[in-house]
């Protein structure tokens, strides 16, 4: 039994079907994201485990006790909400400090854990400023350090980062990932940024329209996407639509008349397919060096890396190359593409694993 | 083209007309009672066109008057009391309310503001009369009848009828401001739902209550129609005490005294509860 799972549950608000049919087994001590677009339910399912919207259908337990229509305030979760959730009339140690009062800690070592939480989240300065006169930013760390302080079994965090610049933003998530380590604190955490979840998660959970279409490792959802949407959801990637060709030895995707050969399962010939292929799989070679060739459209600078798009007879690709330090092709120059084949993915449409 | 007189004179041909209405309909009246309250007056003669004081020092030295104060002050702040009382959970209660149910609840609470103050106030006096279906449901029950109409009970119940609009608006205002998951995000933190309400939601209601409470206090200790028909003729309040003045004893320089020490007792009370409360509310909610 896992340490807090989730049955077949499901949120309906009128008729309008907003989580459906979710099923989810987290391991003590593990950390979980949920990555998804805009409005998939990622709010909802996290508030349905906060106990604080109903769920239509399942049920929901935790540490092995059925929790589904438990009040929230017996549940004794820390969230983190995507709006903050201030107390606007409390200052930013009083906010801090209600977790603790509502436990009766007594005052002494309230005083030093609102200390610490503070110190935590580098607002060490702001404790007696009220909500409004903090930053997002800032009422974003008071909201992390109001969850972290009542050192809850589970951490459900709505976007706890989003506001933060990158350097800070990395910063906390080596905190929330140091915590979980260090407590055990079984962390459910939702992002719009894959790289943040692929970066600080055990596992990555995918949701699209309410449902979950993936629940894996992070290194295995990038590279073994089950479907076209995850695979440009999560990272960069070209998409080929091609016709599945069947020949003796060669087996490959018939795309524009270029046959593209990779390794894959047993697939009928003539079938319709989908092959995906990362941009840093792709090497830059000289024309007529690599399997395709092509001409460079336009290249970015992203320091550590350079972006390229190439016009290739079968569209636009994108690849990125490390940067060596020296200056890559210019824009228009004839180039080739190579790549290995086992790297060239066949990606079924329709949900079914490749 | 030059825009710089024109701009200049703009804010002012703007505000001019309620400017005008303002100064003609407000301050001109008050000016003119402030005058007449100073004017001596004579039973056979009438106003004499002579400089005194002798209302005031009469007002304020002469018990019967101070009664009537000390009535009005006491109704008015029982009126505010017991509509903060009642109106700050229905005003809550609106406020979590779903779409169809909340304009419903709306237009029954606002309902009693399409009547006239006097239709209504009649209707509490067939409701609370000797006979009426108050001390009728009192005797069926086995009770003796008990005696509502003309007593500050009377007036009270019809003055929260009356008020409690006054009240619950501003505060379902401000609830409304408060965004759901911040009542929400105590209850995570371990906080009954009575503990969320008292530390989270009510702080937030309080700017709401304190406007209301103004509104409601003001209106009251200045109300005319209910006590005049519930309070009958020998429980006065400053406002009845006033037309008497003016229209039973035709001593329109007492009357207009009277109405000034109101007035100014009014603005003294409602400044200084203002402060008060505002100066805490204000720190905390910017
Ligand atoms: N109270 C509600 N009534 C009706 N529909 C709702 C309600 N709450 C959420 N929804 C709908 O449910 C869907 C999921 O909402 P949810 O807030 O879970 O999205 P989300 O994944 O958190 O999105 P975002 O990343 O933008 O925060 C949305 O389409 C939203 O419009
Ligand atoms: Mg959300």
């Amino acid at each position: 039994m896992a340490f807090l799972s989730l049955e077949r549950v499901s949120k309906e608000f009128g008729t309008f079907t907003a989580v459906c049919d979710v099923d989810l087994a987290i391991e003590k001590g593990e950390f979980v994201s949920l990555l998804g677009p805009s409005g998939c339910g990622k709010t909802t399912t996290l508030q349905m485990i906060a106990g604080l919207v109903e769920p239509t259908k399942g049920r929901i337990s935790l540490d092995g006790r059925d929790i589904t229509h438990e009040k929230p305030n017996r549940r004794g979760l820390g969230v983190v909400f995507q709006s903050y959730a201030l107390f606007p009339h409390m200052t930013v140690a009083q906010n801090v400090a209600f977790g603790l009062e509502m436990r009766r800690i007594p005052q002494a070592e309230r005083t030093e854990r609102v200390r610490e939480a503070l110190a935590l989240v580098q607002l060490s300065a702001f404790a007696d400023r009220y909500p409004r006169q903090l930053s997002g930013g800032q009422r974003q760390r008071v909201a992390i350090a109001r969850a972290l302080v009542i050192a809850p079994p589970v951490l459900l965090l709505d976007e706890p980062l989003s506001n933060l610049d990158a350097k800070l933003r990395e910063e906390m998530q080596f905190e929330l990932r140091r915590i979980q380590r260090k407590v055990g604190t079984t962390t459910i955490m939702v992002t719009h940024d894959q790289a943040e979840a692929l970066s600080i998660s055990d596992r990555v959970v995918v949701m699209e329209s309410g449902r979950m279409t993936q629940v894996d490792a992070p290194y295995r959802l990038y590279e073994q996407p089950s479907n076209a949407f995850i695979s440009s959801f999560v990272g960069k990637t070209n998409l080929l639509a091609g016709t599945w060709r069947r020949g003796g030895a060669s087996s490959g995707a018939e795309i524009g008349g270029v046959l593209l050969e990779t390794p894959a399962p047993e697939i009928a010939d003539g079938t319709p397919v989908t092959l995906s292929i990362r941009p840093e799989k792709i090497l830059l070679c000289d024309a007529g060096a690599g399997r395709l060739d092509g001409r460079v459209a336009s290249r970015f600078f992203l320091g550590s890396q350079w972006l390229f798009t190439v016009e290739t007879p079968l569209g636009i690709m994108t690849v990125s190359i490390p940067n060596h330090g020296e200056e890559p092709p210019a824009e228009g120059s004839p180039v080739g593409l190579d790549w290995s084949p086992a790297n060239l993915r066949v990606i079924a449409d329709n949900a079914a694993a490749a | 083209m030059t825009p710089r007189p024109s701009t200049f004179a703009v804010p002012w041909l703007l505000a001019g007309p309620g400017a005008l209405f303002f100064v003609g309909l407000v301050l001109l009246p008050l000016a003119l009672t402030v005058i007449l309250s100073f004017h001596a007056y004579d039973y056979s003669t009438g106003i004499q066109n002579t400089f005194t004081l002798s209302h005031y020092v009469a007002v304020v030295t002469d018990g019967y008057y101070l009664e009537i104060f000390a009535r009005t002050l006491r109704i008015a702040a029982l009126t505010t009391l017991i509509c903060a009382a009642i109106g700050v959970p229905e005003a809550y209660i609106l406020s979590r309310m779903r779409d169809p149910w909340r304009s419903i609840f709306l237009l029954v609470i606002i309902g009693p503001l399409l009547v006239s103050v006097v239709v209504r106030t009649f209707g509490w006096s067939m409701l609370l009369g000797s006979q009426g279906l108050v001390n009728q449901a009192l005797q069926l029950l086995g009770f003796p009848p008990v005696r509502i109409l003309y007593t500050e009970t009377a007036i009270v119940v019809a003055l929260v009828h009356v008020m409690l609009p006054f009240m619950v608006i501003p505060v379902w205002t401000a609830l409304q401001k408060l965004d759901p998951m911040v009542e929400a995000a105590a209850w995570t933190l371990g906080a009954s739902h009575f503990t969320a309400l008292r530390r989270v939601v009510m702080p937030q209601a309080t700017l709401g209550m304190l406007s209301g409470s103004l509104i409601v206090f003001g209106l009251s200790a200045s109300a005319f129609a209910v006590p005049a028909l519930l309070g009958g003729r020998r429980l006065k309040m400053a406002a009845t005490l006033v037309y008497d003045e003016y229209l039973q004893e035709l001593n329109w320089p007492l009357g207009a005294t009277i109405a000034i020490i109101v007035l100014a007792a009014n603005l003294c009370i409602m400044l200084a509860y203002n402060r008060m409360v505002e100066a805490r509310a204000r720190r905390t909610l910017g």
